[in-house]
């Protein structure tokens, strides 16, 4: 379709030319907006794929464990084999405890190594610290379970409670570690050489100026890492192990949501099936609620 | 004393030692004192923090290695390649776990990636800017189901229905083909594939999110100023862009398939034999760590799977590592990242 002279068509056609050339355009431009609409529509229903199993759990898990969510569930204790009845009241506590164990045991860990990454120690030591616990987050969770089982446990000869919070707290710490850098690092320098040029020490800046200018993100930061072990099961395994009545204290074996919701469902009795369902139910709604909670303090934090 | 007086403009004459000390002075340097010892004792917890981590992957590595010890003399390299496990017998050989692990993880990857990095672009592009915030709440609550909430789930409900209706299907049309054959239990490595790439794909999503978003805004520019449509915007300006970062990504993604645990060991099957077909039964390095730790018949037993546990490390490592080769612009491995604030300005 170039308008190049032709010989054999020796009448000026240039009129005719540029109106087809119009029309190859327009057709062009047509197949184009065909071809990106159909990789949005494409794109589109790769996120509805995407989610819809996320729904379907939810669906399955309300249809399924919803009626047995009673007051009984979440009060009592689990009924010896064979009975059908109780609940998960050890359970729920049992988690609530190793989370909290973990959290104190790793926050302050955490918290302060991210200041040693940002403030402190010369730069080899930096980059190996932030290094190391880059492994260590990609260091799958049941690896820790079996780490503790042999420090902690075999030497206690017990499992127990402890040896689960601190398998958790392992978990942990490099989790707040890094997000504790990321938010120190948002901190202007500004600050910390106004903080340095009123005569404050290092320190006092630090817990003064930086942790208060950054306090929000790391309180994130440390749920997120609750939340996120409140899930675990693999690290438990081995470590608090699981118990069908109460723990009198952290040197016995300790059950844990997500453990019991395991030893549930694998196990060949209906009546345990439905009550793991309803566990998972409780368990999902605690790890869903603290999500949430950390996406508003994340949301209060840009405002 | 001597330096800051050489400072001092105004003071020609040292001053003489016989001036009575002023007692302000004297509280103030004392307390002066008390505050830098306590600066450095500071110090020196924060830096204790920071090697506390070293430290605890020297207990990692030491504690794997010396549980590990008694299988690695034992049995050598060929731990790894040899298939035969039967702690009854005493033979331990680590290759159906690797090959369910691998085989598993790569399958669930090739699922996940595709659809992964299409909601990536449908929710920086593509999608009603209106929903893209919930949808990106919902992948944000994907990740944060529990790993045995999955397995429940897959357990009761995917699996019955791959049994009845997937799998049959799968073999009318594709049995043809070898993965597709032989006898369908439901518990299997394309049911553990399925799981994993549903744990994985809001991982991989939120990081593909976060690489598309760190390509520069003059990049679209230029293409919308050409005249592009919205995916030729993508194809030309953004996707080769970050290209080798998505592929990171992905591997992030492998690295985190690969440890995946407890919905793995309740769906894959666990049986150690290494079949062609995905509807067969499989077993992983974590799922036998799970499913025989608490229960060893013996030493060698425990010291195998101590083993099977520095495989396990040692393969993420690797898989980690390359990954955070590939990917330069974002977060390395996955961080909660708990201040995804700057996300939709970039494009409205």
């Amino acid at each position: 379709m170039s308008p190049q002279p032709n010989p054999s068509h020796p009448k000026p056609h240039s009129q005719k030319e540029a109106s087809n050339e119009e029309r190859a355009d327009s057709r062009h431009f047509w197949i184009r907006k065909v071809v990106d609409r159909f990789f949005q529509i494409l794109s589109i229903l790769a996120a509805i794929v995407v989610i819809s199993p996320l729904l379907l759990v939810f669906v399955f898990l309300l249809s399924s464990g919803g009626s047995s969510l009673t007051w009984d569930f979440l009060t009592q204790l689990p009924k010896p084999v064979g009975e059908t009845g109780g609940g998960m009241a050890n359970a729920i506590v049992g988690s609530c405890i190793l989370v909290s164990l973990a959290t104190l045991v790793s926050t302050p860990v955490g918290v302060l190594g991210g200041i040693c990454v940002c403030e402190y120690g010369d730069a080899r030591l930096r980059a190996a610290i932030r290094f190391t616990a880059d492994v260590l987050n990609g260091v799958p969770s049941i690896i820790w379970g079996i780490v503790v089982y042999s420090w902690v446990v075999l030497r206690m000869k017990t499992f127990s409670g402890l040896a689960g919070g601190l398998a958790l707290s392992f978990i942990m710490i490099p989790l707040i570690l890094r997000t504790t850098e990321d938010v120190i690092r948002l901190v202007p320098s500004a600050y910390r050489e106004a903080g340095l040029a009123l005569g404050l020490r290092r320190g006092q800046v630090i817990l003064h100026i930086i942790l208060a200018t950054a306090r929000r993100g790391v309180l994130t930061g440390v749920l997120l890492a609750a939340a996120r072990v409140a899930g675990e099961t693999a690290p438990l395994l081995f470590t608090a192990f699981g118990n069908r009545v109460w723990a009198a204290h952290l040197q016995e074996p300790m059950a844990a949501l997500p453990l019991q919701i395991f030893t549930y469902a694998i196990s060949p009795y209906p009546d345990w099936h439905r009550q793991a369902w309803a566990g998972a139910l409780v368990l999902l709604a605690l790890v869903f609620f603290m999500s949430i909670v950390v996406r508003a303090l994340a949301k209060g934090k840009s405002q | 004393m001597g330096r800051k007086d050489r400072l001092n403009p105004f003071r020609r004459k040292p001053p003489s030692d016989e001036l009575p000390p002023d007692a302000g002075a004297r509280a103030w340097t004392s307390s002066a004192r008390i505050g830098r010892i306590l600066d450095q004792g500071f110090g020196f917890l924060v830096v204790g923090a920071g090697i506390s981590v070293l430290a605890l992957a020297a207990l990692l590595g030491w504690e794997l290695y010396q549980g590990a010890k008694e299988a690695i003399r034992r049995y050598g390299a060929g731990f790894l390649v040899s298939s035969h496990w039967d702690p009854v017998a005493g033979r331990f050989g680590a290759l159906p776990f690797l090959y369910g692990t691998f085989v598993s993880s790569a399958l669930a990857l090739l699922l996940a990636f595709p659809l992964s990095v299409a909601t990536a672009l449908s929710l920086t592009e593509f999608a009603p800017v209106r929903l893209r915030r919930p949808v990106l709440a919902l992948v944000d609550l994907m990740a944060a189901v529990p790993s045995v909430v999955w397995g429940l789930w897959a357990m009761f409900e995917m699996v019955p229905w791959l049994r009845q209706t997937a799998f049959p299907f799968l073999q009318k049309f594709f049995g043809w083909l070898p993965f597709f054959q032989g006898t369908i239990y439901g518990v299997s490595l394309l049911a553990g594939a399925l799981v994993i790439a549903m744990m994985i794909t809001p991982i991989v999503t939120s990081l593909a999110i976060e690489i598309l978003q760190s390509v520069p805004l003059t990049l679209r520019e230029a293409a919308w100023a050409l005249g592009a449509t919205r995916w030729e915007v993508m194809r030309v300006a953004v996707l080769p862009y970050v290209r080798s970062s998505l592929v990171g990504a992905g591997v992030l993604g492998l690295g985190r398939a690969l440890g995946e645990t407890m919905a793995v060991t309740m769906v894959i099957g666990n049986r150690p034999e290494i079949l062609l077909s995905l509807f067969a039964p499989g077993y992983t390095l974590a799922s036998v760590l799970v499913n025989e730790f608490a229960e060893v018949t013996s030493e060698e037993h425990l010291s195998a799977l101590f083993e099977i546990g520095l495989t396990l490390v040692a393969v993420t490592f690797v898989v980690n590592f390359l990954a955070r080769l590939l990917i330069r612009s974002v977060p390395f491995f996955f961080a909660p990242r708990p201040l995804r604030t700057q996300s939709m300005e970039t494009n409205g």
